[in-house]
This record gives structure tokens, C-alpha cells and sequence, in this order.
């Protein structure tokens, strides 16, 4: 009896803990600290780093086989000593993993137990992120809905909006944060992780990098004017913006993240609802670029056909992009098993398209139903790059990871500006591809 | 060493950080222990020291038992050449999820096994335990048994749970599992006149390389261990008369076992940096000057050809290099010994050198080779690393993925010397790429911008 399928090739996701590292790490003055085996840390290190290319410090509790027959209590503890002792952090994230899931440790008891060492004092806060329950984003998910849930308080409303993006570069999440100042909004943008994983240089090792969503940000959430959440993968579950929305009455618009025009025309009239201001004029004008483009280059993709992969809300935002600008999403696969099964065939986007959803995949069964769907290219992140190799066809790389191109960190999809440049992006693939794979050599296109 | 110097160094860190001194004895390195916790080591687990190990093994079926996230971050991790198959390049995991981890996941285990051995028909299968496997008390052993009876190859389990030791144990799992494949065809051992190759790992074809210069010599490579390695390759390993041991944290144990059970002698060797490559040769061809006199005059005629062929390539490398200062941190400390001669022959000075796996051994042997006020770490982690490295003014850092960004942020040149990287620094050729890159990232323009130096 099992859950999911009977083994994966070459998975599609990475694991719960990975997700609530990237959380933390949006958080000022935050230190991830895993509890679990020290390998479990350092990979997910070594995965971040390779698509950030900055340095991402995540502790771990360093399990022995100790800690896994008594539990993990006096880890975790000197642990937290130690990340206190030497970070001095504003708050320690720990995150749990499969291993202190399975002995059964109880996280929540040793952090209200726990005594700070004299002056090292500070905020703990605790997500529960087995690594054999669901994917990087829904442990990202859960760690801004725990981050909330520890944190966040009532009080008199302030002209503060929630923005809750699912995984998206630095880039956009600094779109996201001028989108809301541009309606006059103050952004508690949760997390930011927009300076801490793409900082600038250093003249000594930072242990703290500057930015990040402040605790303080954190905690006036529950004084918002309304909450933005833009992801569909958590249907149907707890998420942040509605546990606001319950405790503290403040209205949560639940979107998609904000790629293409649709989609941004609909998060930007969420902020002009929440700041009972229009969409200003900088915004329009590059709305007005993004139409023009469309126009420009739409026989470029006429007929084009994409295999379309990542986590389950880049997949959806960008298979819903392609639709938009006339590339058929013949394919839309995650390795994520919520939203892509449930309902997001319904959505109107894809009305009138032939469009395959694979949930739950891995790159063996993504590669098998790729070659049945006659692509023409494939949008995904760069462990599709192999496929792309295999099938002989432009990968347009974007969202999460990026291992084998630099600038991760500055692939932007959202908003006009964001689409504008994902829509450049797709169009130079396909002549790229027509341009070396044709005898001529075409000197205009 | 200084109060002074440590203040930023955890209690716990204490004793794996020394500083050499002119006049004073070697410090005992503490050091093979468990990563202290909440010390954001460079190390990864258990698990990661029997992938490494094993996964250059190219015809091998390698499955890793466990949630997904243990085999998604080592899919296709090392840059480990193949000259045939590829099937180590596959990620392939049971992908264990909630009511595996309630109803246990033996099932799930075989029927995976039996499925992907049918549709790759790989010639020995590794099953590799993650954290949990242990705990849930699956019993690995009996699945491997069955599904060996049936499919007729080897079913190896690796006992490879995160949390039980250090990536070194997890290097002696994988030395257990290749054990279990050697010896298993009818030839004599030590019937053939090569060697094997133990602990090296065709990064970038460097076993192609060094294998190539054993040729010249006269020398058959029986097997290399696991570079482009075939499992039949590795039945046959026993017909070897000798073993040379590179990557010693890794492979020594086996050697031994090897030694013990079918009497091959083995020399511990380094193939990094020009010294080091000529004394490897030198080594196997006293082994075996007994039953081919000549060889080692072979041997010193390969050295002083490369020597005269590489050494006037170095010059002008050195020219610009002389007198800078390294900082090296990598995973086993053997490579940071050929590491130091190597940048001395670039006029570069060692002034920080480290290792997440160590011995004891190693890091005496590190005091005797660095100039005094070098300072020496065991199992170390970015702040430690990089106040060092800062204190003691290195202009190059030398390590892997996660040292980079340390190194760059701060305005270092940066050379990877680990499993991810594509250009050959073996070998005499490896010895001019080692160069070039050092030098390329060096005397980067870039680096007169840098926040750091401006400052």
C-alpha cells in the first residue's frame, strides 16, 4: 500500500526541508536550522547555492545514532546554543526533517523549554517539514504559514498589504514590492528573500546578510488592509493569508502568481481594490510594452507547442501564460500532487486547448509523455535540460532550480515587466533554434 | 594557538582548529567526530560518502531508498566520466512517502527493484538506506537476497543511514558493498601483472589520463575503483598484484581488506601536482622492478619527459602567481598535502588548509608541510573559514560548490577542486589546467572592483 507512485527516475522535486530553508531565509536576521542528519543541511546548501550563487547558512541539529534511538532533544538544543553563540540571529527556523518526524520528537516541547544561554535570547520558530510528505514548495508554504501563525498579531489596521508569492526569484519578488508601493501600499511581503540569497559584495563574511521580511513586518500582518496570496497549490489547505483571514477578519484574494497580463491585471486590481487607488501610469506603460510585444513577435509562436514543468504554481502560471500569447501548453507537469490533478483544467485559460496535466511526476514518465505531446519546447527549470538534450529542443529556463546558467536570481515572470521579459525569452529560443538549425542562416528574423 | 585568534570559534569547535608555530611539536587534530551541532559544517552524511563512492560505477543500477530529496540532490552530482554506459547519470529512488514510512517500505523496495533492474538491465544493483529506513525497520537485507536469487546479478544493500557516523563511514559502507563484488570470478588473485587504481574517480577523465601514463609504462589497470568503472571490472580486482590508493580517507579500508584477504600490497599515492604524479609512477614501478627491471627506468623516462614538456608551460603562470597566498578546504586532506606542493610550484604560499575528513595522520602531516602561522582546520564552516582566510590574507580559496560563493563574496579567486568540476587536474596535463585556472581567476581584472579591496 502506498501513496504515490512505486519509484521515481530523476525526480521532479526536491524535498520539504529545502522549502522552509528558502522561507527563513526571507526573514531578517533568520538562520534555517534543520533538525535532522547533517547531510540533509548541507545538500540542501549545496542546491541553493547553486542556483543563488551566494552563501546560504543552514544549521543543523547533526543527528548521531544517539539522537535517533533517545531523540534528538540535546542536538537540537546545543543546536540552537550554538547558532545563537555564533549568528547572534534574530530568529532561529527549525525546520524538522523525516528522520526527527519518524523517532516522533517533539519540536514544539523542547523550543518552550528551551533556555537561551544569557544574552543570546530569540525568536524560535518551529515547522513541522517531513521530508517523505509532499514537495520544497509545500514545506515553503507551511514555514510562511507557521512564521504567521507564531508570529502575527491583531490590532488597529494599518496601510500595510500581505503579500504572499509562492517560490519566484529575487527579482520578482522586488516587482512585487514596487507593485504595492506603487498603490501607496506599505508590502509586508513574506518572505523577501530578494537581498539575502542576491546580496552585493562583502568586505567581511556577513553572517546576517542585510534585508529580508522583518519580525516586526511579520507581526503587524494581522493589521493588514488584506492579504495577496499568489499560488493555487495550496487549495483546499491552511495557508497564511487564510488564517489571517480567520483570526483577524482581514480579506485574503487568492490568485495565481502574476504572469502574463490576465494574471497580473488580476493581482494588480487586488491592490486597487485594497488601496482604493487606479493602477498608475508606470504600470500601464508597461502593460502597454507587454501588448506591443505580443503583437510584434505572435506569429513566432503561432503553432509552437511547450512542455511546460516545475513546482505546481510556476507550471500552472506559466502554462496559463503560454496559452495567453498562443503556445499550446501540451504538457503541464510538476512533481507536486495538489493543484495540477484537482482542478486546474478547469480553469478557463486552457478552455479550447489540448492540454495533458501530469501531477506527481518524476523526469522518467515527464520524458515518456513529452515524447508522445510533439513538442516544439520545453519551459521548466534546468533539471529538464537533459529532456531538452535528449529531444533536441530549446529549454527556456525558468523559475526554481536554475544549476546550469547564471543570473537565477534575476529570471523574472511576474508582472508585465517580469512577462515581458520571459515572452523576449521564448520568442529568441525559438529563432535561436530555427537560426542554427537551419542551412541559410538567417540574417534578420 | 592566540586566544585571540579563535574568539569566534564555538567551544564545541574546539581542538579542530590549530595554528603551526616554528618551534613547537605537531597539535593533535581532534577530528573524525560527529559535526558539532548547529556548526554549519561543510560535511554532508553518511549517505553522501557511499554515493560518492559508488556512484562512478556505470553499469550499476544505484537506488536510493528513501524520500525523494536524498536522491534529487545527488542526481548526476559528479562530474565521474563514463566511456560507455551511463546508467549512474539516472537518479533512482523508492520515492518513500507517509503511509511507506507507517506500513513500512519493503514492498515498495522490490517491487521497484525488480521493475527498474528488468527495464535497465544493469549488471549489479546498489540499494542505498536513508535516514529512515532504518527506523521504520524495513529489512533491506531480505529484499537484496530475493531479488539476487531472481534477477542473477549482486543486490547489494549499502548500509549508508544518514545519521550513523560521518561521510567516512559511509565511505566504509560503500568499501563493504564493493567488497562484495570482488573476487567473484574463478581467476587467481594477483595473477595478473597491474594494479588497481583505489580511489579515483574519473572527474573530468583523470583516471583516462593517469591509467594512460601506467600504459606507457607497461602497466595493465585492472581496475580503477570506481572511475569508469564496470561491475565485471571489479569482480576481477583480486587478479591485480598490487593496489595504489588515492583519496586514502575513502579507499584505505578497502585496501586493506584487499591486502588481507588476497595479499595485494598497496602504496598510498597522490595524483595532484607534478611531484606527487611522478612519485606515483615511481611507486608502482619499484613494485614491480622485482619481475621487470627496466620499469623504473621507463618510469624515470615518462617523468623527465613530461617534466620537460610541462614545466616551461608553468613558467609563465607563475611569473604572475609568485608570492600569493592560498587558502584550501576540501574534502579529504591527503589531496590538501599534494594541493600545498602544488602551489609552491606556482610561488604560492599555503596559509590556510582544511579538511572535512581528516585523520589524525593527515593533519600531522599537514603541520609538517605548511610554513609556520598557517593555521589548520578539521570539519570547518563558513564563518570560521572565512575569518581565516580573511586574518591571514589568502588570495585564492580552493575548494568546492559551497566554499565558492565564501569566496566570492569576499572577493577571492576561487578554484574547484572537487566532484563538480569539468577541466582535469590530475596528472602532469592537470598540473597545466590547475595553473591556468588558478591563474585565471587570480589576475581577474574583476577582482580591483571588488567591495573588499576598495575598502
Amino acid at each position: 500500500m502506498s501513496d504515490g507512485p512505486e519509484y521515481a527516475v530523476n525526480p521532479c522535486k526536491v524535498c520539504a526541508p529545502l522549502g522552509a530553508s528558502l522561507a527563513f531565509k526571507g526573514v531578517a536576521g533568520a538562520v534555517p536550522l534543520l533538525h535532522g542528519s547533517q547531510g540533509c543541511a548541507t545538500y540542501i546548501r549545496r542546491y541553493l547555492i547553486s542556483h543563488f550563487r551566494d552563501p546560504v547558512d543552514i544549521a543543523s541539529s547533526s543527528f548521531d545514532e544517539m539522537a535517533a534511538v533517545f531523540g534528538g532533544r540535546d542536538s537540537l538544543v546545543r543546536a540552537l546554543d550554538n547558532v545563537a553563540a555564533q549568528y547572534g540571529p534574530d530568529l532561529i527556523g527549525v525546520a524538522s526533517t523525516c528522520l526527527s518526524e519518524t523517532i516522533g520528537d517533539d519540536v514544539a516541547d523542547i523550543l518552550r523549554h528551551y533556555q537561551p544561554a544569557p544574552g543570546k535570547d530569540c525568536a524560535r520558530v518551529h515547522v513541522s517539514t517531513p521530508s517523505y510528505a509532499g514537495t520544497h514548495l509545500d514545506g515553503y508554504y507551511a514555514t510562511v504559514l507557521a512564521l504567521v501563525q507564531a508570529l502575527a498579531g491583531g490590532g488597529p489596521a494599518l496601510d500595510l498589504v500581505n503579500l504572499f508569492p509562492g517560490i519566484v526569484c529575487p527579482e520578482d519578488l522586488r516587482w512585487l514590492k514596487r507593485a504595492a508601493l506603487a498603490f501607496g501600499l506599505s508590502p509586508c511581503l513574506l518572505p523577501d528573500y530578494s537581498d539575502t540569497l542576491d546580496g552585493g559584495q562583502w568586505t567581511g563574511y556577513v553572517r546576517l546578510p542585510p534585508g529580508g521580511t522583518s519580525l516586526g513586518q511579520i507581526r503587524q500582518a494581522g493589521r493588514a488592509r488584506a492579504s495577496v496570496e499568489l499560488g493555487w497549490s495550496q487549495a483546499g489547505r491552511e495557508t497564511a493569508g487564510r488564517h489571517l483571514n480567520r483570526e483577524f477578519g482581514i480579506h485574503c484574494h487568492s490568485l495565481g502568481l502574476p504572469v502574463g497580463i490576465e494574471a497580473t491585471d488580476a493581482f494588480l486590481a487586488a491592490l486597487a481594490h485594497t488601496s482604493g487607488r487606479p493602477v498608475p501610469p508606470e504600470l500601464e506603460a508597461e502593460r502597454g510594452r507587454l501588448l506591443d510585444a505580443y503583437a510584434d513577435a505572435h506569429k513566432v509562436l503561432a503553432g509552437q507547442r511547450a512542455v511546460v514543468f516545475g513546482d505546481e504554481d510556476t507550471a500552472l502560471a506559466l502554462a496559463l501564460f503560454l496559452a495567453e500569447i498562443g503556445v499550446v501548453p501540451v504538457l503541464v507537469a510538476s512533481g507536486g500532487t495538489g493543484a495540477l490533478a484537482a482542478g486546474a483544467a478547469a480553469h478557463p485559460g486552457f478552455r479550447g486547448l489540448d492540454v495533458t496535466f501530469l501531477p506527481d511526476t518524476d523526469f522518467g514518465r515527464l520524458g515518456e509523455a513529452a515524447k508522445a505531446a510533439r513538442p516544439t519546447l520545453l519551459v521548466g527549470h534546468s533539471k529538464g535540460s537533459k529532456l531538452a538534450r535528449e529531444l533536441d529542443l530549446p529549454l527556456v529556463r525558468v523559475g526554481f532550480p536554475v544549476h546550469d546558467r547564471f543570473g537565477a536570481a534575476r529570471i523574472s515572470t511576474l508582472g508585465y515587466a517580469g512577462s515581458h521579459r520571459l515572452f523576449d525569452d521564448v520568442v529568441n529560443h525559438i529563432l535561436a533554434d530555427r537560426q542554427a538549425k537551419s542551412d541559410i542562416g538567417y540574417f534578420y528574423f | 594557538m592566540q586566544e585571540g585568534a579563535i574568539n569566534d570559534l564555538l567551544e564545541d569547535r574546539r581542538g579542530q582548529v590549530l595554528e603551526t608555530s616554528a618551534d613547537a611539536a605537531p597539535e593533535a587534530m581532534r577530528c573524525g567526530t560527529r559535526s558539532a551541532a548547529g556548526s554549519v559544517s561543510q560535511r554532508a552524511c553518511v549517505f553522501c560518502g557511499s554515493r560518492v563512492v559508488l556512484y562512478p560505477i556505470a553499469d550499476a543500477l544505484h537506488l536510493v531508498h528513501g524520500p525523494a530529496g536524498c536522491a534529487a540532490y545527488t542526481w548526476d552530482i559528479r562530474g565521474a566520466l563514463s566511456s560507455g554506459p551511463a546508467l549512474h547519470r539516472h537518479s533512482f529512488t523508492t520515492d518513500l512517502r507517509e503511509t511507506d514510512v507507517i506500513y513500512g517500505g519493503a514492498a515498495k523496495l522490490e517491487k521497484a527493484l525488480r521493475e527498474l533492474i528488468a527495464a535497465h538491465g544493469p549488471k549489479a544493483a546498489f540499494v542505498y538506506s536513508t535516514c529512515i529506513v532504518g527506523l521504520i525497520g524495513d529489512d533491506v537485507d531480505a529484499v537484496c537476497r530475493r531479488v539476487e536469487a531472481d534477477c542473477g546479478i549482486p543486490v547489494i544493500p549499502v548500509d549508508s543511514e544518514g545519521f550513523k557516523g560521518t561521510k567516512k563511514d559511509g565511505y566504509k559502507a560503500a568499501c563493504a558493498a564493493i567488497a562484495r563484488i570482488i573476487g567473484t570470478t574463478p581467476e587467481a588473485p594477483r595473477s595478473v601483472a597491474g594494479i588497481n587504481i583505489l580511489g579515483e574517480f574519473n572527474l573530468a577523465g583523470e583516471a583516462w589520463m593517469i591509467r594512460e601514463a601506467y600504459a606507457r609504462m607497461g602497466v595493465p589497470v585492472v581496475a580503477t575503483l570506481t572511475g569508469d568503472a564496470r561491475v565485471d571490472t571489479i569482480r576481477r580486482a583480486h587478479t591485480a598484484r598490487f593496489n595504489v590508493v588515492q583519496c586514502s580517507g575513502s579507499m584505505l579500508g578497502l585496501a586493506s581488506l584487499l591486502e588481507a584477504k588476497y595479499g595485494q600490497p598497496y602504496r598510498r599515492v597522490s595524483y595532484f601536482g607534478l611531484e606527487d604524479m611522478a612519485q606515483a609512477l615511481y611507486d608502482v614501478a619499484d613494485l614491480f622492478a622485482g619481475e621487470d627491471p627496466d620499469m623504473p627506468a621507463r618510469a624515470a623516462a615518462l617523468v623527465a619527459g613530461e617534466m620537460a614538456r610541462v614545466l616551461p608551460l608553468l613558467a609563465p603562470f607563475r611569473k604572475d602567481l609568485e608570492g600569493a597566498r592560498a587558502a584550501i578546504y576540501v574534502g579529504g586532506a591527503f589531496k590538501a598535502h599534494s594541493l600545498i606542493k602544488a602551489l609552491r610550484h606556482l610561488g604560492m604560499r599555503t596559509v590556510v588548509v582544511g579538511s572535512q575528513t581528516g585523520s589524525p595522520e593527515d593533519y600531522e602531516r599537514l603541520q609538517q608541510l605548511c610554513d609556520p602561522g598557517t593555521i589548520i582546520l578539521d570539519d570547518s564552516n563558513p564563518v570560521e573559514l572565512s575569518r581565516f582566510v580573511l586574518e591571514k590574507k589568502a588570495d585564492l580559496l580552493i575548494g568546492g560548490v559551497k566554499e565558492r560563493p565564501i569566496a566570492y563574496k569576499l572577493g577571492l579567486a576561487f578554484c574547484d577542486h572537487n566532484h563538480e568540476r569539468k577541466i582535469p587536474l590530475a596528472g602532469f596535463e592537470g598540473m597545466v589546467n590547475f595553473a591556468r585556472e588558478v591563474h585565471g581567476s587570480v589576475t581577474s581584472p574583476v577582482w580591483k572592483w571588488s567591495a573588499r579591496r576598495r575598502a
